[in-house]
């Protein structure tokens, strides 16, 4: 079976700095598999209103009822068995604002993963979720002054029912799809931000989300809303245990930009290579709003994710950048939607993949300009690097555009890491390795240089790790 | 001539008996039939022949490129090299610059000298050192400081690639240049900073083969020895003055008047 090469090709390094695990000592654990016992026990623990509890029951049954994806990769799809995950796991103690109230093994994970530490250097907020519950969290007091919220999503609908209500899947509807659906039945944790007209955050907010448990299910929701003229940058990582067998991680992610407002939202996505990742991002830009998602997928086994944008005011502008990297075994189906509700709106997608050994990427975009909206200009720009004989890239471009006074550009490109330039680099002295690592360090440039700093030296890292050993 | 005498210290580059055939859909094909070449400390070859006459095959066959199949010998500095992988030929001092250079988008002119700089003395050079011999080497050139954090050969013109290479040759300080029609692309006053750059690279103690189409260069970078390379051999050798020739004359009469075979310096 594929799931034990997988193990056998994760790196020493994966293993080492992430792969790691705690003993399970929790003070709930659903057992496997999902009905509505296991929501109803999950919206009880939680002490939820009703009518949380109703959309849960309701999700449940939608998702039920929905068949699984037609695209991706429905081969890994298929091997995914719902019955062999846990949907709940409550870690022991309550949540802490200070490390030193964080359970000790816990706590020395999230020291191992470097929170604490990036934290205290460069982030004005942390939520750190570990399995099921955020189990530490922090905002600085300057922005809390401010009136800016940043909380799990638990405590939100607990402290600021209505505005949690009134956006809660009103931007990805329970119905969009079966992983959707499966989100809003058992979700739990994730972060929920507001930000007060006009305040803009300069230092940028984080989550981290760890997976402990073998066959854990993760299911965080994330609602970010941006009041008129306000702007946040919010961060977001995550890795996992290296195990034999699979988890599965889907999170749904709602952005809401008023207008005005600019949200720029950087994920680095490490998860070890048993997990399935099934997540659905969608964000809302109003008028003269500005939305950018920027997506590092890296780890994983099977990613499946289309960040999307709505650009439903005049002018609202939205970005989508994104780098994926599938190495053996791995196959990263990842790309984007906008939507062009409104006129005059723009958009830009910028798509860069690498696929090495076996490994396969997919782009899977969709632009779509409604009646009415016009002179929009929407920008596609998908660059693939393929690795070896056997690695693999696809695009799946899809385009709907209803106006004529609209541009509309698409480039593709699907590069190999070229013998002429792998000599050119050779005849400087540079090894054949190097060499190769200096043409990817290179094509995700772009990338890159669009994360702080702190993050683009991890990426550096960890793409050259997975590069080791690969041969050309 | 006999192998011993390549081992001397004396002779910068040579080969023996070079063959590079090329496979494609047709078979094999032989690009070079037999080429003897001995360059000396502080020589300057010239390699001149008419278009698709092998010259730039002989060139990345020398530097080791992987397309060849390569049989003979190649010595380099008293060393035999032509086993090595192209990496370990340059490590060793063997330089090649290029008449298409390769774009490497993302990667920047600075961080990309200073690997290759790293690789070829064999450790790492400190930024503040590396900066200024980056920068004294810019100025030399005539190329913009801005080019450093440009990435490397993308967008380039025809001319800012070629700078860039012998700006290259010159930080690299190898024992032996292939230089690969650097003069196509270039306009006059480009030529003339470029060839102060080729003669400035070259001293007593290194050696160059100039491969060229064109006489122009050699009117700036004086050779001493001059090859005459047609249909994958040296039928020619003389001196200085026999680009003039050529100029006059042009190639065919030299395949008609064929000692073919015969050069050597020897």
């Amino acid at each position: 079976m594929s799931t034990k090469q997988n193990v056998a090709s994760i790196n020493q390094d994966y293993t080492e700095k992430y792969g790691f695990h705690d003993p399970e000592d929790y003070f709930l654990k659903a057992p496997k598999g999902l009905d509505h016992e296991v929501v109803e026990m999950i919206s009880r623990k939680k002490k939820e209103p009703d009518w949380m509890r109703e959309i849960r029951h309701q999700a449940l049954d939608i998702f039920t009822e929905k068949p699984m994806p037609k695209w991706g990769n429905m081969e890994l799809l298929g091997e995914l068995d719902f019955e062999n995950i846990h949907y709940y796991i409550k870690p022991k103690g309550e949540q802490a604002q200070n490390w030193d109230d964080v359970p000790e093994n816990i706590k020395n994970t999230f020291e191992r993963l470097g929170v604490p530490e990036a934290e205290r250097k460069f982030l004005a907020g942390v939520t750190a979720q570990y399995e099921s519950e955020v189990v530490y969290h922090s905002i600085s007091k300057d922005l809390e002054k401010l009136g800016v919220i940043f909380m799990d999503m638990d405590s939100a609908l607990r402290e600021h029912p209505d505005i949690v209500r009134k956006y809660f899947g009103k931007i990805i509807p329970t119905r969009d799809n079966k992983f959707s659906a499966l989100n809003t039945a058992v979700w739990s944790g994730g972060s929920f931000i507001y930000v007060p007209k006009g305040v803009k955050v300069d230092i940028p907010l984080q989550a981290y989300f760890r997976i402990n448990a073998e066959n854990m299910g993760q299911f965080e929701r994330t609602l970010i809303i941006a009041d008129e003229g306000s702007s946040i940058h919010y961060i977001e990582g995550c890795t996992a245990p290296t195990y034999s067998s699979d988890s599965l991680h889907s999170a749904v992610v709602e952005l809401v930009a008023l207008k005005g407002a600019h949200i720029r939202y950087t994920t680095i996505q490490n998860w070890s290579t048993n997990v399935y990742n099934l997540v659905t991002k969608r964000a809302h830009a109003h008028e003269d709003a500005i939305v950018e998602w920027v997506d590092g997928n890296i780890g994983s086994k099977l990613t499946m994710k289309y960040p999307a944008i709505v650009l439903k005011g005049e002018r609202a502008h939205g970005e989508v950048l994104s780098i994926a990297f599938a190495g053996h075994g791995q196959h990263q189906d990842a790309g984007a939607k906008m939507i062009h509700a409104a006129p005059n709106t723009t958009s830009r997608i910028v798509s860069k993949s690498i696929s090495k050994d076996d490994g396969r990427s997919s782009y899977r975009g969709m632009i779509k300009v409604a009646k009415g909206a016009h002179g929009c200009k929407t920008n596609v720009e998908c660059d693939a690097l393929l690795i070896g004989r056997q690695a693999r890239s696809d695009t799946y471009p899809t385009m709907d555009v209803s106006e004529d006074d609209v541009r509309v550009e698409h480039e593709a490109r699907v590069s190999k890491v070229g013998e002429e330039q792998l000599f050119y680099l050779q005849s400087r002295g540079l090894d054949p390795d190097k060499a190769r690592m200096m043409i990817v360090n290179g094509f995700i440039e772009p990338f890159v240089k669009e994360l702080p700093m702190e993050y683009a030296v991890e990426l550096n890292r960890l793409i050259e790790l997975e590069m080791e050993g690969s041969v050309g | 001539m006999s192998n011993s005498t390549l081992n001397d210290r004396d002779i910068v580059f040579a080969c023996r008996n070079l063959h590079v055939s090329v496979q494609d859909k047709d078979g094999t094909k032989e690009l070079v039939k037999g080429v003897d070449l001995t360059v000396r400390k502080g020589e300057k070859h010239a390699l001149m022949g008419p278009n698709g006459s092998g010259k730039s095959t002989l060139a990345a066959a020398l530097m080791g490129h992987p397309s060849y199949e390569v049989s003979g010998e190649i010595w380099l500095a008293g060393e035999r090299i032509d086993e090595l992988e192209p990496h370990e030929r340059a490590r060793k001092g063997l330089f090649m610059s290029f008449q298409y250079p390769v774009a490497v988008p993302g990667v920047s002119v600075a961080n990309f000298l200073r690997a290759s700089l790293a690789a070829r003395r064999g450790q790492e050079i400190p930024v503040r050192e590396f900066r200024k011999e980056m920068t004294t080497a810019f100025t030399e050139l005539g190329i913009d400081r801005s080019f450093m954090s440009r990435y490397l050969n993308d967008g380039f013109s025809g001319g800012e690639k070629k700078r860039l290479e012998i700006l290259q040759m010159i930080m690299l300080k190898p024992v032996f240049s292939l230089l690969d029609e650097t003069d196509s692309g270039l306009d006059i006053d480009a030529l003339k900073v470029v060839s102060a750059g080729i003669n400035e690279a070259t001293g007593p103690e290194n050696g160059m083969l100039m491969v060229t189409h064109y006489q122009r260069i050699l009117d700036y970078v004086k050779p001493d020895v001059v090859h005459v390379f047609m249909e994958g051999r040296i039928v020619r050798t003389g001196g200085p003055d026999l680009p003039r020739q050529l100029e006059t004359k042009g190639y065919e009469w030299l395949l008609e008047d064929s000692a073919v075979g015969s050069g050597g310096t020897s």
